[in-house]
């Protein structure tokens, strides 16, 4: 899949992924938009095509705004954005028949019964009542929130009402979910909730997510690929998977009463290495397997303590597209 | 996605027409004001008034009945255009107390809670939105308006006879306009004034005070400057010039019909501009 070719991003990255849908799920062609005088996204080019995409960045970035720009909240002042084949400007009704969107504020009707409100919004998509009325049980039993459907949502507390709206946003049987920050304001067992849920609607492969998040942590526990955003300019591209499977040479290694004298054994062998305390990161060379490392290690009488495959982290990707 | 299983499945059954999702939103709407039994109540006390109006006239048509209670009169019910429009006065300032109660809770929760986004991630647009709403008012405040004042004139044609009913044919559409002109202000006016201040209690009361102290402050302006250009300001006195002139009632005021009507009209537009700057997903900060 061809992704990012952007002039002026920080970085680019060409990548293949088997089996991709035949219309992307987000196109971008110069997209940009601007308020008053500010530019808000800057020349936004890319093609994404994963089940589920994450939209990183910092507070500010743009990713809300790009989110919103193609929802069609808010009109591009320049290029053109297509989500599953649909152009933002001119079929925004079209693409809207498509989407779940879970936004980011709280965004409820506070008299009302989560079940009539998921009803009611799966209505306003184009349910007949009567479907609607057991799409809105069944999408709150599939967040978790069976016990509670009958009560006010004025009464629910943050992590419930981030539920609920997990909930409206799946009720009518959307292709594309789209979550602005799906675990805000939530605490640790309610963020893992969220993101087991995000993960059991991904594999149920019945529809694609769009994740935006300034947190890591969720982008890598559930996207496959990563857009990093900084300052309304694409910083990055990330295909986690592809990276995943490309790192698998990536060893770091925790050992005891190494020496030079051990590192060097490995050097000849081809693989890189970098040495700091008692660790030691190396990149395996063609032909060289880890039972070449106990050997060695063996022969010098070092003790390996601990040795891990080591890819990149979402973190390290981050930070890299951050300049930092 | 059956219950049991708790998994995500997508819908594959049929979609309602894109025309009827305004009327999901009125039908929800709706049953969640008659929810409330104060609403209910005032709802059930706008029928009272029609109901003297119609036994005003079932009286004015049975003489002998009247005549019964002491000799008392029936010249001096006489059901013809100034009786209509004071039926339309009174269900007037009803339908205005209606809506001060019953208006803002139509979009201030929606506003005061984000709801918006929600609405309009969906094949629903803003226009639909603000219909959706509107059409809530605007069969509420028919129910207590032109529909029983067409019962009125219906009963009186039948006991009138076609003569009078030729003559007086006209009634019906003025109170069909009429109605539909103060419905259209009071309607723009609480869905403008519960979006700008998203509190639904404070556009209850700003609605109140647009139309009272409007027309005090009209009446400060007119003292102050020696001048009747206050009148502009009070929205009820503006109406009134329309409604008599629709009845063909002589109106002796400063301002004309004319001026009224384009008053009303320019009231109107900024209560659309307001809906259309604030009625949005996200507010833009430029």
């Amino acid at each position: 899949m061809s992704t990012v070719i952007q002039p002026g991003a920080a970085e680019s990255t060409s990548q293949t992924v088997t089996a991709a849908p035949p219309v992307p799920v987000i196109e971008l062609q110069g997209l940009s938009v601007r308020f008053g005088k500010r530019d808000i996204l800057k020349d936004l080019t890319c093609s994404l095509r994963g089940r589920a995409i994450g939209l990183l960045g910092p507070n500010g970035a743009g990713k809300s705004t790009l989110i919103n720009t193609l929802l069609g909240f808010y009109p591009p002042t320049g290029g053109s954005a297509r989500v599953l084949g649909f152009d933002v400007r001119r079929e925004t009704r079209s693409i809207r028949r498509l989407i779940g969107y879970m936004p980011e504020n709280d965004a409820f009707i506070s008299k009302m019964s989560a079940v009539s409100f998921v009803q009611m919004m799966a209505e306003l998509s184009g349910l007949p009542s009567a479907a609607a009325l057991e799409r809105a049980h069944e999408a709150l039993f599939c967040v978790g929130l069976a016990e509670a459907r009958y009560r006010e949502l004025g009464t629910y507390s943050l992590g419930m009402k981030q539920l609920a709206k997990l909930a409206q946003a799946i009720a009518h049987g959307a292709k594309l979910l789209i979550l602005d920050e799906p675990t805000n304001g939530l605490d640790p067992s309610a963020r893992q909730r969220m993101i087991r849920m995000i993960r059991d609607i991904r594999d149920s492969k019945q529809l694609q997510i769009v994740l935006c998040s300034h947190l890591l942590r969720d982008v890598e526990d559930t996207c496959e690929e990563v857009l990093i955003l900084n300052q309304g300019r694409i910083a990055h591209y990330s295909n986690l998977e592809e990276e995943r499977k490309a790192n698998k040479r990536f060893l770091e290694l925790e050992t005891y009463g190494a020496n030079g004298d051990f590192t060097e054994a490995i050097e000849k062998l081809g693989c890189e290495c970098a040495v700091t305390a008692n660790r030691l990161k190396m990149i395996l060379a063609d032909g060289v397997e880890v039972r070449d490392i106990y050997r060695i290690a063996a022969e010098r009488d070092v003790r390996i303590r601990r040795l891990n495959f080591r890819r990149d982290t979402l973190e390290d990707i981050f930070l890299k597209a951050m300049g930092n | 996605m059956a219950v049991y299983r708790r998994t995500y499945t997508s819908y594959v059954g049929p979609l309602t027409p894109s025309w009827s999702r305004s009327l999901v939103l009125f039908r929800y709407s709706r049953r969640k004001l008659f929810r409330s039994k104060f609403q209910t109540g005032l709802f059930v006390l706008c029928f009272f008034f029609p109901l003297g109006c119609l036994l005003t006239i079932y009286l004015a048509h049975n003489l002998s009945f009247l005549e019964r209670f002491g000799g008392v009169s029936a010249s001096f019910i006489s059901i013809d255009n100034k009786f209509f429009l004071t039926f339309l006065g009174v269900q007037g300032v009803l339908a205005f107390v209606l809506t001060a109660f019953a208006g803002p809770g139509l979009i201030s929760p929606d506003l005061a809670n984000g709801a918006l986004p929600l609405y309009f991630c969906r094949p629903f647009s803003r226009a639909e939105y603000v219909l959706g709403k509107a059409s809530v008012l605007a069969i509420l405040l028919s129910q207590i308006t032109w529909i029983p004042g067409l019962v009125l004139f219906a009963v009186q044609a039948s006991l009138a006879g076609t003569a009078w009913t030729w003559d007086h044919f006209w009634i019906a559409g003025s109170l069909v306009l009429s109605s539909f002109i103060w419905i259209a202000v009071l309607s723009l006016l609480a869905m403008a004034l519960s979006a700008w201040v998203r509190w639904r209690i404070v556009a209850g009361a700003l609605l109140l005070a647009v139309l009272f102290f409007g027309a005090g402050f009209g009446q400060a302006i007119n003292a102050v400057m020696h001048t009747q250009s206050g009148r502009f300001f009070d929205i009820g006195y503006l109406m009134t010039i329309v409604w008599t002139s629709l009845f063909r009632v002589e109106n002796e005021g400063p301002i004309t019909s004319g001026q009224a009507w384009i008053a009303l009209l320019i009231y109107c537009a900024i209560c659309l501009a307001l809906l259309v700057r604030k009625v949005r997903a996200y507010e833009v900060i430029k």
